[in-house]
């Protein structure tokens, strides 16, 4: 393999990381102040869907974003409702959400533009193209260093670079904010908050409708930046992938970033065969192999919020 | 004192559902002075505090703080009248550090920083003023029961809080540390701060409150100057009637070993829990086991009960015991060990399911409640009827769910399933957790009469007096280890709360 490939498999497993790194961020808000969501796929295809169509409809990619994460919002807050308001059990409240947004976004495509399913092909300023940063161009020629980042770094969408900066700022909010302290409070044990005279719900649904704002930014990153429209379960799992990354992670920024590059290489790997002679199917199924070797001890502890998928009632 | 008022109550009540928790209740706090509210369980204590603190609103009543009505619609509002709370189950982040626990709910501003450190100055200053030392830098689940207890005080008094409630606050502490706390209400007081203090033990609130207010069945029965009451005469007032206090039993006739184990060990996850633990338990004898909770009772218990595997040797009447987990709790009913867990709800009865059908776990495949293959549900719930009888469970009725008996009932009808099976050794874990005085006193008379035909009895008690008045020798497990085993009858309650601590007589 030559380095002119390296890049590119790089470049590719930039692209591929950004949706699960701000799925994987998402999940961590909810998770961390104590609401299990499984639901991260759900919301990312209606965000996906949604934008897809507005940002077709309007021409813009910016007005797509804007009613991604709104549909995205609406599936967060269903799911707050359920799982805060009501008490209802986390994962079944998360699956069901699953299930009404795979059947719901090819429902609607397929009603309002009939083309089985999926939303037009999108071009210009319907999508999020790519910029060129600073500088790119002049450096090329510096050895190694210059075609890193002038291919690698440098030729992605704006919400590249918008997920990449979501990890230092949500490192911040967690561990240097009243909000944060808060927040990891609520997950850990929520009693101690209600006893300060803090709200638990409250603090529960802003993390949730934080998780929605960030799988709509994931959805609409997947239909109108990665690709040029909405298909069918263009999500294909990502959300999953997301969940298990922040198993990786143990709920922590920096380690959501390593966990969903590391995630996102074996999916730029099985894109290449011809350059890698593993199975595909391996390689997709990498992921939830080292997630279950985390899970079973092997790499370090991974200890989720106490309070974790337990609605919280006050006791007698 | 002053005379002042600190906190009055006029008519609080409270109804959850149809059960009335608190009926109409009245209650004058001095400024300045330790409060006691003693009433057995379910009497309605944490509930009253509760509603002081915020957590539930009453149905009707006042709260007068300072002599002005003060409505605590939430605990908001009673952390602004000057109320602060410390609870039985310790409202603290377990993997943060002491500082951020305590400013938690009270930052200044948006950013962590400045909040830290200023908290870190005013800690210190409260440290010193109430003799409070504790690490601001130590995560919560590194510190013992006894330090976390006084992060949840610091938190109270950063919050500037003047009234201080404690609910229950000795229950998990050694006799050291117990009195430790004291000291520090003690000083509280001094300072000019006024303490209220729920327990049940009798003997705390004669050491160390001023007045103390009876509670029985959600009212409010009396309240007395504690100098000019007595302990007999709480007990009554609690109860409703007379109560013996002390265990009536005769000397020990001690007869063969039944139990004789060796070097017994459980880990769980890797860590050693149990630590190489040796116990002889002989025939006509309570051998108590006392200790800290956390230190290797349970452990020990579940060990001999077949529910864990561990290693080490046990023999039985001769008869050796598989540790390693190939037994099964019904493999040691059948060799002859009752067991009554330490945790009812959790492992002794199925909460949903009827009395009768509770009565059969674990003896369920027995021949004389079987017919055929099926189970024989008629015998079942006629031998319930019987036993409901015996030990007088009150509702008696087999077909009513087992959480619709009060605790005290819940564990006669658990009692009466292990002793009624004629055991040659029973286990029995804190035998009176949440239970009233009234079938405690039924409960310990069961437990001798039982050592008195000759049974065998391991006894495992976080209540230190329970442990000295019913056992004929005591254990004190500390760390998984037994610290030292001494005679009932001869030793004090100093000397096995040095070994509670870890201490030994060598140190």
């Amino acid at each position: 393999m030559d380095y002119a490939t390296l890049l590119q498999i790089l470049d590719s497993t930039l692209r591929l990381t950004v949706p699960l790194l701000l799925a994987c961020l998402a999940g961590l808000f909810s998770e961390r102040a104590g609401i299990f969501d499984i639901g991260l796929e759900g919301k990312m295809l209606v965000a996906a869907m949604t934008s897809g169509s507005v940002a077709f409809l309007t021409g813009s990619a910016w007005i797509g974003l804007a009613a991604g994460i709104g549909a995205s919002l609406l599936w967060a807050l269903m799911h707050g409702i359920a799982s805060i308001t009501f008490r209802g059990n986390q994962l079944i409240s998360g699956v069901a959400l699953n299930f009404l947004a795979s059947g719901m976004t090819i429902l609607v495509a397929q009603a309002a533009f009939g083309q089985g399913g999926r939303t037009p092909p999108l071009a210009g300023s319907a999508r999020f193209n790519e910029v060129a940063l600073p500088l790119a161009d002049t450096l090329r020629g510096v050895p190694v260093i210059g075609p890193f980042y002038a291919d690698v770094i440098s030729g992605h969408s704006l919400l590249v670079y918008i997920a990449l900066l979501c990890v230092p700022l949500t490192w911040w909010v967690l561990f240097r904010t009243r909000f944060g302290l808060r927040l990891r409070a609520v997950g850990e044990n929520p009693a101690a908050v209600d006893t300060a005279g803090i709200s638990v719900s409250r603090m529960r649904f802003t993390a949730v409708l934080i998780t929605g704002v960030l799988c709509g930014i994931a959805g609409a990153y997947l239909a109108t930046a990665l690709q040029a429209g909405f298909g069918r379960e263009m999500t294909a799992g990502r959300g999953y992938i997301a969940l298990a990354a922040l198993i990786f992670a143990k709920w922590r920024p920096w380690g959501a970033l390593w966990a969903t590059l590391l995630f996102g290489f074996f999916q730029a790997l099985a894109l290449r065969p011809d350059v890698v002679p593993i199975p595909v199917a391996a390689l997709e199924a990498l992921p939830y192999v080292l997630t279950v070797l985390v899970l079973a001890g092997f790499v370090g502890k991974a200890i989720p919020p106490r309070a974790g998928g337990e609605p919280y009632v006050k006791e007698r | 004192m002053t005379g002042d008022t600190a906190i009055e109550l006029r008519g609080i009540s409270k109804a959850f559902g149809s059960v009335q928790a608190n009926k109409d209740i009245h209650i004058r706090v001095a400024k300045g002075s330790i409060h006691g509210i003693i009433g057995e369980n379910g009497a309605g204590k944490s509930t009253l505090m509760s509603i002081l603190y915020g957590f539930y609103r009453a149905d009707s009543g006042q709260i007068l703080v300072d002599g002005r009505e003060t409505p605590i619609p939430d605990s908001q509002a009673a952390i602004r009248a000057g109320i602060g709370m410390v609870f039985q189950h310790f409202k603290l982040v377990q993997n943060f550090t002491v500082l951020e626990n305590v400013i938690l709910g009270v930052e200044d501003g948006r950013l962590l920083r400045p909040s830290l450190a200023k908290a870190r100055k005013e800690l210190a200053r409260l440290s010193k003023d109430y003799g409070l030392e504790v690490d601001p830098d130590a995560k919560i689940e590194d510190l013992s029961v006894g330090y976390q207890q006084r992060v949840e005080i610091l938190k109270a008094l950063y919050r500037q809080a003047d009234i201080l409630i404690l609910d229950e606050p000795t229950g998990v502490l050694t006799p050291a540390e117990a009195d430790h706390l004291f000291r520090i209400l003690r000083g509280l007081r001094e300072q000019g701060k006024t303490v209220i203090l729920i327990t049940h033990k009798l003997r705390e609130i004669m050491d160390i409150t001023d007045e103390v207010s009876v509670m029985r069945r959600g009212e409010m029965i009396a309240s007395v100057v504690t100098r000019e009451t007595s302990p007999p005469q709480l007990a009554e007032l609690m109860v409703g009637r007379k109560v013996l206090l002390r265990v009536d039993k005769q000397p020990a006739q001690l007869g063969e070993v039944v139990l004789q184990a060796n070097d017994l060990r459980v880990s769980h996850d890797g860590v050693e829990r149990l630590k190489g633990v040796d116990l002889t338990i002989r025939r006509g004898e309570i051998l108590g086991i006392a200790g800290v909770a956390g230190n290797g009772q349970s452990e020990l218990m579940e060990l001999l009960a077949g529910i864990v595997a561990g290693t080490g040797s046990a023999r039985l009447l001769g008869r050796e015991l598989d540790l390693s987990g190939h037994e099964d709790g019904r493999d040691r009913r059948h060799a002859g060990i009752g067991h009554v867990p330490e945790d009812r709800q959790h492992l002794g009865v199925i909460m949903d399911f009827a009395a009768w059908e509770n009565v059969a776990f674990g003896y369920h495949r027995e021949d004389a409640y079987r017919s055929g293959p099926f189970t024989d549900n008629a015998a079942l719930k006629a031998d319930t009827a019987a036993k409901m009888e015996r030990f007088d469970v009150r509702p008696p009725l087999p077909n009513l769910a087992i959480k619709h008996f009060s605790g005290g009932n819940q564990q006669k009808i658990i009692v009466a399933r292990e002793i009624e099976r004629n055991p040659d050794l029973l286990l029995i874990g804190q035998p009176t957790r949440g239970v009233d005085i009234g079938a405690i006193e039924f409960i310990h008379k069961q437990i001798v009469a039982l050592r008195d035909q000759g049974k065998a009895i391991l006894l495992v008690s976080v209540e230190l007096d329970e442990v000295m008045s019913l056992s004929d020798r005591v254990a004190v497990m500390f760390d998984g280890r037994i610290m030292g085993v001494r005679d009932a009858a001869t030793t004090n309650e100093r000397e096995l709360g040095l070994l509670m601590a870890g201490v030994t007589e060598t140190a």
